[in-house]
């Protein structure tokens, strides 16, 4: 086995690399997820950083056996620091012919394949639609194929056990488990932790597990199978306390951090929707902290709840993903009309339509600029990586509660479901928001609940004030007072002060920054969960010379205040996007910038390959 | 303490702009004339409501208020509910407003039992959209958007009230002031969703829909009032009852059956099975029945959400920093 980043340092049988990626593929009910998550904690836990990317089937049971059913997680563990899971597998272990066949094509020649080589069977051949076992012919030439029983030494391994015939064949992915971290050279430590904690009371399960992992690994050690072993060194990662996390789990963690820092409870209203569903579980968990949850009878009325809680005085919150975005236009333009604080986030995923639900992309971006009627300008901001889902979601509602807005937070299945090490923060050094809502007004003074301060926002005025009975509403309304207006000048006035308003945020955020040179031969621009993929990619090409810099977008409306010009110090600029183009149009349109595009919307994250050779064609001939 | 307040105290500063005539005005007024009677602070009463004629309602009242989008209040009230259980918080709503564009939304809000006051303006018709059929719109009936009739079957509010178990639900009308006085008395005391279908008049667009309810000639013969563990008993000299037959009610008179085979009233049975019946009399076979159809004790939505949160605090401390170290963790120490 090789990989990009290998230094082959030879000790004894066992080999150091820089970088490992691994695919566990098998049936949706064989669990790899969850073989995946532990895998990646153990490395973690190691000191390698990590990164990881789920890959299940839209469909809940898919037929056994059957292409469609596929799940697979990837996970890169290196001894550096890394932004990707990688772009292809080096290792895929294929738990049956349909795990091999969906998969396949993304391994790099000389990847190897483990497989459970019972499930090679007449059957699962045929729901794979595999003519011949490929395993007996040549197609797998190239490859390093290790066949490996695995279905039967799990049941060997569990021959005293009192599990059912069936409950024993579930054991199997940690018989493949220990056998990998035999390969990688992993302590079974963690592992064996979780299984005691979760198996604590039933003791049968829990030996069953123990004994199953241990065999897979004792396979590997006692089996001249594999010549050698690997070793990926810890990484050189920040000091401090880590755990792992998932985008959709540190965006849950923002917000409730966020509603603790403006000390102000948290009212999440939610429908059920993939791959946003997970911010709802983990916030429902945390009533003990005030957080109200909402589960809606329909998008609509998720977003119309928020509202009302906005209204109300809470910090309001709501989620879905781009179907769920469309249904709730019209009730986000209300919040701009009213100019109540509150977040949206949009977990995106591929589309138009119901689309594909648990694949990701970044084709929402214009939707949440211009999906709503009339002129209703909003707030929007965009986490990088996983762990900035934590990060910008606190900036989300300092943002909407400072300017009395609607914010919208466009995350995506990728930055959703990947996970990656996380320095915890420490709670004292997290940003202040601060609340603070009208009182009632001197004597002789009258309130004016569309009154403005030097940020354009208006004040807060939550019913249950004494003195500030007032009514808002979604007509056009009298600037300062609020009430029912339809002139004509007041309504040009008041489109003008809401935007205002909006582009005023650029004063409040921070400047736009390029990684590498602030001026050079080619930008490459950014949003969002392509982080990783762009960062690395320019990294690779900086160190080959060109004169590349990175610049990824966190705040997507307003832009900050330098982007126009940082942008205009570079000869070309690329726009690289999981969709056909929209910030590109976005920023052509603003700034009058000529901008490349590298686009793709195949329902996958990019691979750093494809934006590498995108930049090596751009900087043709300019590079030494 | 809560303030003595006469009706001007909830007159707001805004121009009221139905058309004249319309019954509209009459429901503002008795909400004006009872909310001094509902022992809340004006401060803590806020009205919601969605898009329509009604839907104006709260620019006019001195409290709270929010003219929100079409259909959407009762979730709006929902989520202000939910985050300040102490408000007495009204829904204004239409037939077209809260039964079709907002029905499903309706629907929930009453299920959940969200403490909220829903008065829904039943005209039979668009007024604000200028004349096209409603949801409860007779069959046949001609209208700007069905010139040789409408071919949809109309709803009942009533009985949709009743079918997603609403804990309290009412039938009033715009021209009986008293009666709908006191409907909004009872519905503001109730703990639990409250919905109160109010006979509307659009003399624009559906002028006399329900004249033969309202007005004095026809009204005795025409309507039945039902009062909890009472018999039903109508017309203009009180000498018509309902008596049931198996599961039909029948129009009997009083001079032939005695007043003991009459159906009682029982707005607090547990099931909505009476007042399901009640709502299937219907003018002019039978006299249109006005009350309190049901009326049953059932825990708050805002209440349970509520009692949650303080249990859970309660039984974990919230602690951030815990929250954060959740599942396994590990340091990263400075390499020498
Ligand atoms: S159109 Fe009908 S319901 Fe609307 S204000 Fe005029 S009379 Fe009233």
């Amino acid at each position: 086995m090789t990989t990009a980043s290998s230094t082959t340092t030879k000790s004894g049988d066992k080999r150091e690399l820089d970088r490992v990626t691994i695919r566990f593929a098998g049936d949706s009910g064989d669990g790899m997820q969850l073989v995946g998550s532990h895998f990646t904690t153990t490395s973690a836990v190691i000191g390698n950083d990590v990164q990881t990317l789920p890959d299940f089937p839209a469909e809940i049971r898919a037929p056994a056996g059957s292409l469609p059913g596929v799940s697979a997680f990837q996970i890169s563990f290196a001894a550096e620091d890394i932004f990707t899971p990688g772009d292809r597998p080096d290792v895929l272990v294929a738990m049956n012919p349909a795990a091999l066949k969906a998969n396949l094509s993304e391994l790099p020649r000389g990847a190897t394949i483990i497989v459970n080589d019972d499930e090679f069977n007449k059957a699962n051949l045929k729901k794979a639609a595999y003519e011949e076992n490929p395993l007996d012919t040549d197609a797998l030439d190239g490859f390093t194929v290790h066949r490996v029983p695995i279905t039967s030494m799990t049941t060997r391994a569990l021959e005293d056990s009192d599990l059912t015939a069936q409950q024993k064949a579930r054991c199997k992915n940690f018989f493949a488990l220990g056998l990998m971290y035999w390969l990688f050279d992993r302590p079974l430590d963690s592992t064996l932790d979780m299984i005691n904690e979760k198996f604590a009371t039933r003791a049968t399960l829990r030996e069953a597990n123990v004994a199953v992992l241990k065999a897979g690994h004792a396979y590997g050690e006692t089996t001249e199978m594999f010549h050698e072993t690997f070793h990926v060194p810890p990484a050189e990662l920040e000091p401090g306390l880590y755990r792992n996390i998932t985008g959709n789990a540190a965006t849950a963690l923002g917000f409730l951090a966020a509603s603790q820092q403006a000390g102000t409870p948290l009212f999440y209203g939610s429908y059920p929707i993939t791959p946003a569903s997970d911010v709802l579980h983990e916030l429902a968990r945390f009533k003990n902290f005030g957080v109200k949850t909402f589960q809606a009878e329909d998008e609509i009325s998720a977003v119309c709840a928020t509202v009302g809680a906005a209204w109300g005085g809470a910090l309001a919150l709501t989620g879905t993903s781009g179907p769920g975005l469309a249904l709730k236009g019209e009730a986000v333009g209300m919040a701009v009309m009213v100019e109540l604080p509150m977040v949206i986030i949009n977990v995106q995923r591929g589309g138009p339509s119901t689309g594909l639900p648990t694949k990701t992309e970044q084709a929402d971006l214009l939707q949440a600029i211009y999906g709503r009627n009339g002129e209703s300008p909003l707030c929007i901001v965009a986490p990088c990586t996983p762990s900035d889902c934590f990060t910008m979601a606190i900036e989300a509602f300092r943002i909407a509660v400072k300017h009395m807005t609607p914010v919208i937070y466009l995350s995506d299945g990728y930055l959703g479901n990947g996970a990656e090490p996380w320095k915890i923060p420490d709670v004292a050094s997290l940003p202040a928001i601060k609340v603070a809502y009208a009182t009632q007004p001197g004597e002789g003074e009258e309130f004016l609940p569309y009154k403005r301060d030097e940020w354009l926002a208006r004040p807060w005025a939550i019913p249950g004030t004494e003195g500030l009975e007032h009514r808002i509403g979604t007509l056009e309304k009298q600037d300062l007072t609020g009430n029912v207006s339809y002139d004509p000048a007041n309504h040009q006035h008041m489109t003008d002060l809401r935007a205002a308003k909006i582009e005023r945020i650029a004063d409040d955020i921070p400047p736009l920054e390029a990684f590498g040179g602030d001026s050079g031969e080619l930008a490459v621009v950014g949003w969002g969960g392509t982080y990783g993929a762009l960062r690395s990619a320019v990294t690779r090409a900086q160190r080959r010379g060109a004169k590349v810099s990175h610049i990824h977008l966190r705040h997507l409306n307003p832009m900050p205040k330098n982007t126009g010009e940082l942008l205009s110090r570079f000869d070309k600029v690329l726009v690289a996007e999981l969709n056909c183009g929209q910030l590109r149009a976005l920023l052509r349109a603003k700034f009058l910038i000529d901008c490349a595009g590298l686009n793709k919307v195949a329902g996958q994250p990019f691979r750093v390959s494809e934006v590498e050779a995108k930049i090596d064609e751009l900087c043709a001939g300019e590079k030494n | 303490m809560t303030p003595t307040y006469t009706r001007k105290d909830f007159t707001s500063d805004q121009d009221v702009r139905w058309c004249p005539g319309c019954g509209d005005y009459s429901i503002l007024a008795q909400i004006q004339r009872v909310l001094p009677d509902i022992g809340k602070p004006r401060h803590e009463i806020a009205f919601v409501s969605g898009i329509g004629c009604s839907s104006r309602l709260p620019y006019y009242m001195n409290t709270y208020g929010f003219h929100t989008i079409h259909g959407r209040a009762p979730a709006i009230a929902t989520g202000l509910k939910s985050v300040n259980p102490n408000l007495s918080v009204w829904v204004v709503t239409g037939d077209g407003d809260g039964l079709s564009i907002g029905g499903n939304h309706l629907l929930h809000v009453m299920r959940r039992n969200v403490d909220l006051n829903i008065i829904l303006f039943n005209n039979q018709i668009y007024g604000l959209t200028k004349g096209q059929y409603s949801p409860t719109s007779e069959f046949g009936k001609q209208t700007k958007s069905s010139p040789v009739g409408n071919i949809d079957h109309p709803i009942r509010p009533i009985g949709v009230a009743l079918a997603a178990e609403a804990s309290f639900v009412a039938r009033t009308m715009d021209r009986d002031t008293k009666h709908l006085q006191q409907t909004l008395l009872a519905a503001a005391a109730h703990k639990g969703t409250s919905f109160v279908e109010v006979y509307q008049n659009c003399n624009i667009f559906n002028d006399g829909a329900f004249f033969p309810l309202t007005e004095k000639a026809t009204k005795a013969d025409n309507t039945v009032v039902l009062e909890h563990g009472k018999p039903l008993i109508f017309g203009k000299e009180r000498e018509k009852g309902i008596r049931l037959n198996g599961l039909t009610p029948e129009v009997v008179k009083l001079s032939e059956v005695d007043e003991s085979e009459l159906l009682v009233h029982d707005a607090e049975r547990a099931d909505p099975v009476l007042a399901m019946l009640l709502d299937r009399m219907t003018h002019p076979q039978f006299p249109v029945p006005l009350g309190v159809f049901r009326r049953v004790e059932r825990p708050c939505y805002e209440q349970l959400m509520q009692g949650q949160v303080d249990r859970e605090r309660k039984r974990k401390t919230p602690d951030l920093a815990q929250v954060f170290r959740r599942g396994n963790t590990w340091e990263v120490t400075k390499r020498s």
